[in-house]
């Protein structure tokens, strides 16, 4: 018998429960009071923000809002930059990783991103999936062959490569590079996958590829992603986050954010009076 | 935001004030038949229900074409689907319209047949409810159109003893069934009147807070219904 329930809701990609009560999910990242400058330039000012596990998190926000900064923070790429430094706690499943004790490559390794440009190695299909393992040091050509055969299942790339896994990366199209690059971020085993405007240089079909990715990731992954693209957002998050000039502005489940904002700069922002 | 955006906006919104000025003319101009026993009202309002259907249809391709060109969000998505509600809420107040003069106009045959007291006190609500909820929509006033759903109790409570009276009236003078059953259809279509008043002041509130009002016994979840849903 139909229910009020979640699961009568049609889910906007595959997977997203767009009515998901993220409370019931623990946290898989705590942001507190985070701080993060570039020299003397401060980006970000106080920022506090709670992503549950398993789930896609939108960081929207005009140009320069932060939002890119912050997401790099959540796996210290911010550290290659030199004169930046950042304040405030960063909890990773619970542990703070910005303590200096921390091991940024083994952080980098749960903590895996994916970038706007896909950036697939001058490699064969198969060894760009294996890089990683390899370096981790798994040498056994059958670990690594299933290991890879998964990975580009998980991100919907396998039964179109399946027959040309010795060919280059740079073969493919640019929407298969970027699945490409999201089974190459399996490959090392992440618990959060960080994106940063994956889709934005894709044509629709492709988009839609990844969008749906997203939607079948999250029920093991929890998944972090900057855009620029507002109905990319709404369709493809639970929570969205709103940054405008380095401070998190709002944040709160997406339906909301996109029917109901709490607060005035949000509403202009999304409804396109401004940025 | 661009400029067409804003102007499709604009135009809607002009467009669904005419509709809602449109109906209220035609409901009192229904209502105003009965009262004065006018039987030939019933084909103008009749003819005048067809302008309505046509705003109805127009609206809403205009809100359609808003939704699959614009997409929007928050405030504006917000209002797109409240003008929508409104305008089929104001459609069924228009048929309304339309079956309560052709019944004025049955009633009227019958010259001196006994109208109940409270049966202007009824209208009389019922059309201030409309026009109220008229009113909170244009002045996005969500503690005015709350005032209109609180009303409709009132309107529901008349409409049973009215209804009471008629079942009466039909007992002791068998010569006036026919009348009495074109009045207590009447009754019942103003009751109707300000059941659509109610529901397009839940819209207005909707609109105005992002809140949906409608049915409160059930328990909405947080975040999509309860703060802000569609």
């Amino acid at each position: 018998m139909p229910t009020l329930s979640s699961g009568n809701v049609p889910p906007s990609v595959a997977g997203v429960d767009r009515d998901l009560d993220m409370s019931a999910h623990p946290a898989a990242i705590e942001a507190r009071h985070l701080d993060f400058y570039y020299g003397e330039h401060q980006v970000l000012f106080d920022v506090s923000l709670t992503v549950p596990e398993r789930s896609v998190t939108a960081l929207i926000g005009p140009s320069g809002c932060g939002k890119s900064t912050f997401l790099r923070t959540l796996n210290r790429m911010n550290d290659l930059i030199e004169g930046s430094r950042c304040q405030g706690e960063i909890l990773v499943e619970g542990q703070n990783i910005m303590e200096p004790a921390v091991d940024v490559v083994l952080l980098r390794k749960h903590v895996g991103m994916v970038f706007q440009k896909s950036t697939p190695f001058p490699k064969s299909i198969f060894d760009n999936v294996a890089y990683g393992p390899r370096v981790a040091g798994e040498k056994n050509r059958a670990v690594l062959a299933d290991l890879v055969e998964s990975c580009l299942r998980k991100a919907a790339l396998w039964e179109e490569v399946k027959d040309r896994l010795t060919t280059s990366a740079m073969s493919l199209s640019g929407g298969q590079q970027q699945r490409l690059c999201i089974a190459r971020t399996l490959a090392t085993d992440p618990r959060i996958i960080l994106m940063d405007e994956p889709a934005s240089a894709l044509d629709p079909a492709s988009t839609d590829r990844i969008e749906n990715l997203i939607g079948e990731l999250c029920a093991n992954y929890t998944i972090v992603i900057v855009t620029h693209n507002m109905q990319q957002a709404s369709r493809v998050s639970h929570q969205t986050a709103f940054f405008y000039k380095g401070k998190l502005i709002e944040s709160g489940p997406t339906m909301k954010i996109f029917t109901h904002p709490s607060e005035k700069k949000t509403e202009d922002y999304i409804t396109g009076r401004f940025g | 935001m661009t400029i067409h955006f804003v102007r499709e906006m604009e135009h809607l919104h002009r467009d669904i004030l005419s509709m809602c000025s449109a109906v209220e003319e035609l409901i009192n101009d229904a209502v105003d038949g009965l009262k004065h026993r006018r039987s030939e009202l019933a084909q103008e309002v009749s003819g005048r229900d067809r302008e309505v259907d046509e705003w109805d249809i127009r609206i809403e391709e205009e809100c359609l074409k808003i939704l699959a060109l614009y997409h929007p969000v928050a405030n504006d998505l917000r209002r797109v689907a409240v003008v929508m509600k409104i305008t089929a809420e104001l459609e069924r107040v228009a048929d309304l319209a339309v079956s309560i003069a052709e019944r004025s106009a049955g009633i009227a045959l019958y010259g001196e047949f006994p109208m109940p007291a409270r049966l202007a006190e009824m209208t009389r609500e019922a059309l201030s409810m409309l026009h109220d909820s008229i009113d909170a929509f244009v002045e996005q006033n969500a503690a005015a159109a709350r005032k209109v759903c609180q009303r409709d109790e009132h309107v529901d409570n008349l409409n049973s003893q009215l209804i009471d009276e008629v079942v009466v009236m039909m007992k002791q003078r068998p010569d006036l069934v026919e009348p009495g059953l074109h009045l207590f259809s009447v009754i019942r279509h103003v009751e109707r009147v300000a059941d659509h008043a109610t529901n397009i002041a839940e819209d207005v509130v909707y609109l105005v807070e992002g809140a949906i009002i409608r049915h409160p016994r059930l328990h909405r979840r947080s975040g999509a219904s309860a703060t802000g849903g569609a």
